[in-house]
């Protein structure tokens, strides 16, 4: 298994059962891969395999079974703001009572001075959203797309050393997505934290990553870890991922 | 247009309706001592505005209905915040709830009267009584659906337990809070002038049901008709507050082919 040196955040052994109807169903086993400074990962598996849940420990919103995540060394045991997860309902996690700019200010607490500076910084990674004019509008009045990068700003502002994008892209035309997926990149080279990324489309993953973290089996455990997927020839990949597919 | 036509020919109807009453009191199609004429009705009720009576009655209702209410609102939203969100809470309280809330709340009086008297201790607790449970229960759903990845966004930006239920999920729920506390607002007044109306010896139902016993049946209708007054005037103040708290969720919901 490879994994970069000096990992930023580190999956180790992650397994997770939940408490159901029929007993104790296990839905991750055995999960290890890191993620290295300015990362950019691909967090690919079958629906419903547990790349969400997967996420949702990585950001301490849930505790493993077994294993842990540590970032930077300490093991997270509490949600953890510095592990900035996306959610792919964003729209369902937008304030509909804030405006847009309030949403990316949202429980960021400063005040005086330091809250204007703050609203400067808001309206300024706006702008670079190209949303600038849409600032003062309530989330419902903004297009899927527009909600998007709102919750994207929202996350970035905070400087998280780690962004978790559970399938960032799944709500959005294909205009707005490619749109989206160059801003992502952009603002990733600009800016220092890691990137893990669920994602469905083969396309995304290849455009987007430098890894490829591959889920599979019920329960999910690590089918493999593709390095530079973009140097892999599309076909390979794909079959490496048909043959995940087939097993699963 | 068409909604502001049928308002105005509403209120005409109002007008006709007491246009008639006064036709058949005067004409004496109805027995004037039960249904006296709507210009004596009139005049008693300016009567009683004019020596300050009715002022004075209707101060001291809402005051002790608001205090009531102002409790009930208290206790139902934070017991409801909490139960909205934990399971073990809910199932908890349920069975008791279930219990009591389908009580008529005038059964209670007499338990009331035994234990706190018949001054306005015990007309504030059955007020109380009466609108926590269409505040609490509505503030049970209004947290219950909430959506969790607001409340999971909340958790993973570090937001604290207090801070993420008086930022995130008590707004997100103020719609449907906002319906148990106009459910709660009309109870209150119901249950003010019954409980004045059963131990008292001020306010708008004790007046009401002392002009009855003392057969000023105009008198009577005076009192009736400034408390459906008061009534129409509370509820439009709610109304008043909630387009202003909820403006967002108006606009959010708003028909764009109204």
């Amino acid at each position: 298994m490879t994994g970069p040196a000096n990992a930023i955040l580190d999956v180790r052994g992650v397994g997770m059962m939940f408490d159901g109807a029929g007993g104790r169903p296990s839905v991750l086993e055995d999960i290890s891969f890191e993620i290295g400074p300015r990362d950019v990962v691909g967090l690919v598996g079958e629906s419903g395999c547990g790349k969400t849940t997967l996420l949702r420990i990585m950001a301490g919103l849930l505790r493993p079974t077994r294993g842990e995540v540590s970032l930077a060394g300490v093991p997270i045991v509490r949600p953890e703001p510095q592990v900035c997860l996306v959610f792919q309902h964003y729209a369902a996690t937008l304030l509909p009572w804030r405006r847009a700019i309030d949403n990316v200010m949202f429980g960021l607490s400063a005040r005086g001075a330091e809250r204007q500076q703050l609203r400067q910084s808001a309206l300024a990674l706006l702008e670079r959203m190209g949303l600038a004019a849409d600032a003062q509008r309530y989330p419902w009045e903004l297009s899927g797309g527009m909600q998007q990068r709102v919750a994207l700003a929202r996350a970035l502002i905070r400087r998280p050393r780690v962004l978790l994008l559970d399938e960032p892209f799944s709500a959005v035309d294909e205009r707005t997505r490619a749109g989206i997926q160059e801003l992502l990149l952009t603002l990733h080279r600009e800016e220092t934290c890691s990137i893990v990324l669920v994602t469905h489309d083969l396309d995304e993953v290849v455009h987007l990553s430098r890894r490829v973290v591959v889920l599979a089996g019920r329960p999910a455990r690590v089918q493999q870890i593709i390095d530079g997927p973009a140097g892999v020839s599309r076909e390979s990949l794909r079959s490496h991922l048909s043959i995940v597919r087939g097993r699963s | 247009m068409k909604a502001a036509g049928a308002r105005v020919l509403g209120y005409g109807l109002v007008l006709l309706l007491l246009a008639l009453w006064e036709a058949a009191s005067v004409t004496r199609l109805l027995d004037p001592f039960y249904f006296p004429p709507v210009h004596e009705v009139a005049r008693s009720l300016f009567a009683s505005l004019r020596d300050g009576r009715l002022a004075r009655a209707v101060l001291t209702s809402l005051g002790r209905g608001f205090v009531g209410f102002a409790g009930a609102a208290v206790l139902g939203v934070g017991l409801g915040a909490i139960a909205g969100r934990h399971r073990f809470v809910r199932a908890l309280i349920d069975p008791l709830l279930e219990l009591l809330r389908p009580l008529p709340s005038p059964a209670i009086i007499p338990v009331a009267i035994l234990l706190l008297g018949i001054d306005s201790s015990m007309k504030i607790f059955i007020i109380g009584w009466a609108c926590f449970f269409p505040i609490l229960l509505n503030t049970i759903d209004g947290v219950r659906s909430v959506p969790p990845a607001l409340v999971e966004t909340a958790r993973n930006f570090g937001l604290r337990y207090p801070e993420s239920l008086f930022t995130v999920v008590l707004p997100a729920a103020l719609p449907v809070i906002f319906t148990g506390l106009r459910i709660a607002l009309a109870v209150m007044l119901i249950l003010t002038v019954a409980t004045e109306m059963v131990a008292g010896s001020n306010g708008i139902g004790f007046l009401l049901l002392e002009a009855e016993r003392t057969f000023r049946i105009a008198d009577m209708y005076g009192f009736i008709a400034a408390l459906a007054l008061v009534g129409y005037a509370l509820n439009h103040l709610f109304l008043l507050v909630d387009r202003r708290v909820l403006a967002w969720h108006h606009a959010m919901h708003k028909d764009p082919a109204a």
